[in-house]
């Protein structure tokens, strides 16, 4: 009989897992994806949605349209897992059983948790992006500061990217100089990376984005139109643009599964859940301190496939295992854009910003539909 | 021997995206007050950092302790 195999989540990570476990397991595995939306959302545009470079509805596709045609899918919510008795309660009331099961829940954005911003403007859902482009467009000048609310949070970094580009968007409208661009990052620096920092800073200045560091936002206030720190400093803003917070979505906490925040436990190189037997995990959902993004549940998820598959034929875990890479691209305005390339045991590299990066970067979120989630790139 | 007693570990060692310093400001943010965190990091620059970041938060570093190929840095949440 064939293994039951649930993925929760059918985000890049569940889906490219999903899809690699059906052809690897050569029928001893049943694979079904259960979606809350069943509409496949690649992210990663948000970023371009919120400064106008793209539309909404090019980022979506129905999930089931990137499945192999073996894969199950379930439109519903997950709602409790019980790791011992192996099964899955869905919203609609259904159970589905398991034998190996993937948590690709992804992350969830929390801004309510930041006293003051319930109305302050992010890039972070399809929602917020549009709402943000909606107040850009009419813009007329002032200062205008990316604050970050929460770590960790995803694609780290979005939020150099989003200046860069609202640089851009500013001049091309003819009011970037009636306004002020005021980059609040947490660090002392402009990027987690200092060999990225030191490409992106001298940049920064240029483009006369003025970057403010060790500014972790802890509140807002809405009528006097102020962001405080952490740190104890507070900036004044006419437009203000937060990465919320995040945490793992709301079945992994009900369920017991992760941490206080509701990110799973898991080894850093397995990607097996700390606690429970059967149960795998990748991408935002884990808690490893490694970045939240497409690029880590992508290469993540080739490892958790060959493990889950090998459980499901009943053979030896494989020794091929998650080292730790993470490959991303940044922009940084002007039809430019860097990558950032590393791995738990090789520092961080990243080129000198050019066209070809910028370009690659276009090129790998228009093919994305066709290449990441089918597992045809490594 | 230590005996400080550990809240929560992060073992950013090899993780240079988002970084030790960025980890261990997500666990302040999220710990309590009182609260005792230890950050291993394998990455040179956290020498630097991360102490400068719980100077300017007034928070408090308890200790460093060098270890072999990575640090280890403790610190406590004072506020």
């Amino acid at each position: 009989m064939a293994s039951e195999v649930v993925v929760l989540g059918g985000g890049v990570g569940g889906t490219m897992c999903a899809n690699l476990i059906a052809k690897h397991s050569q029928g001893r595995a049943h694979v079904t994806v259960v979606d809350a939306t069943g509409n496949h959302v690649y992210q990663p545009g948000f970023l371009y949605v919120a400064v106008g470079k793209e539309k909404p509805a090019t980022l979506q596709h129905p999930e089931k349209s990137l499945l192999r045609p073996a894969v199950s899918l379930v439109v519903d919510r997950a709602s409790r897992v019980d790791p011992a008795a192996q099964t899955v309660l869905l919203e609609s009331g259904r159970t589905l059983r398991y034998d190996q099961l993937l948590l690709a829940t992804g992350s969830r954005t929390v801004m309510e948790e930041v006293p003051g911003a319930k109305d302050v403007h992010d890039f972070y859902t399809m929602d917020g992006a549009i709402r943000l482009f909606e107040a850009l467009k009419t813009f007329e000048g002032g200062t205008i500061v990316l604050g970050v609310a929460g770590i960790p949070y995803k694609c780290p970094p979005a939020p150099v990217e989003f200046v860069f580009l609202l640089d851009d968007y500013l001049r091309a409208r003819g009011v970037r100089e009636k306004s002020q661009i005021k980059l609040l990052s947490p660090l002392n620096r402009a990027f987690t990376i200092e060999a990225t920092s030191k490409l992106v800073q001298p940049i920064l200045a240029e483009r006369g984005i003025e970057l403010t560091g060790f500014f972790n936002v802890e509140s807002v206030d809405p009528v006097a139109k102020t962001v405080t720190s952490l740190e104890g400093e507070t900036v004044d803003y006419d437009l203000l643009v937060l990465v919320p917070p995040h945490r793992g979505q709301k079945v992994i906490e009900d369920s017991g599964l992760g941490d206080e925040r509701g990110w799973v436990p898991v080894d850093k190189n397995t990607l097996k859940h700390t606690n429970f037997e059967h149960i795998w995990a990748i991408g935002d959902t884990t808690n490893i301190p490694i970045s939240k993004s497409g690029s880590v549940a992508h290469y993540e998820a080739s490892v958790a496939a060959a493990e889950i598959s090998a459980a499901a034929k009943g053979e030896p875990a494989p020794a091929h295992v998650y080292d730790g890479k993470v490959m991303c691209f940044l922009e940084t305005g002007q039809g430019q854009a860097t990558t950032i390339r590393f791995d738990y045991d090789h520092p961080p590299v990243s080129p000198t910003p050019s066209r070809l990066w910028h370009w690659a970067k276009l090129l790998f979120n228009k093919t994305y539909w066709h290449t990441v989630p089918q597992g045809r790139l490594p | 021997m230590s005996t400080i007693q550990i809240d929560k570990t992060i073992d950013a060692r090899g993780m240079a995206c988002p970084g030790p310093l960025m980890n261990l400001i997500g666990a302040i943010r999220q710990g309590q007050v009182g609260q005792t965190f230890e950050v291993l990091s394998s990455d040179e620059g956290s020498k630097t950092d991360i102490p400068a970041w719980v100077a300017k938060a007034k928070q408090e570093m308890v200790e460093v302790v060098p270890e072999d190929g990575f640090a280890r840095f403790i610190v406590r949440k004072a506020r």
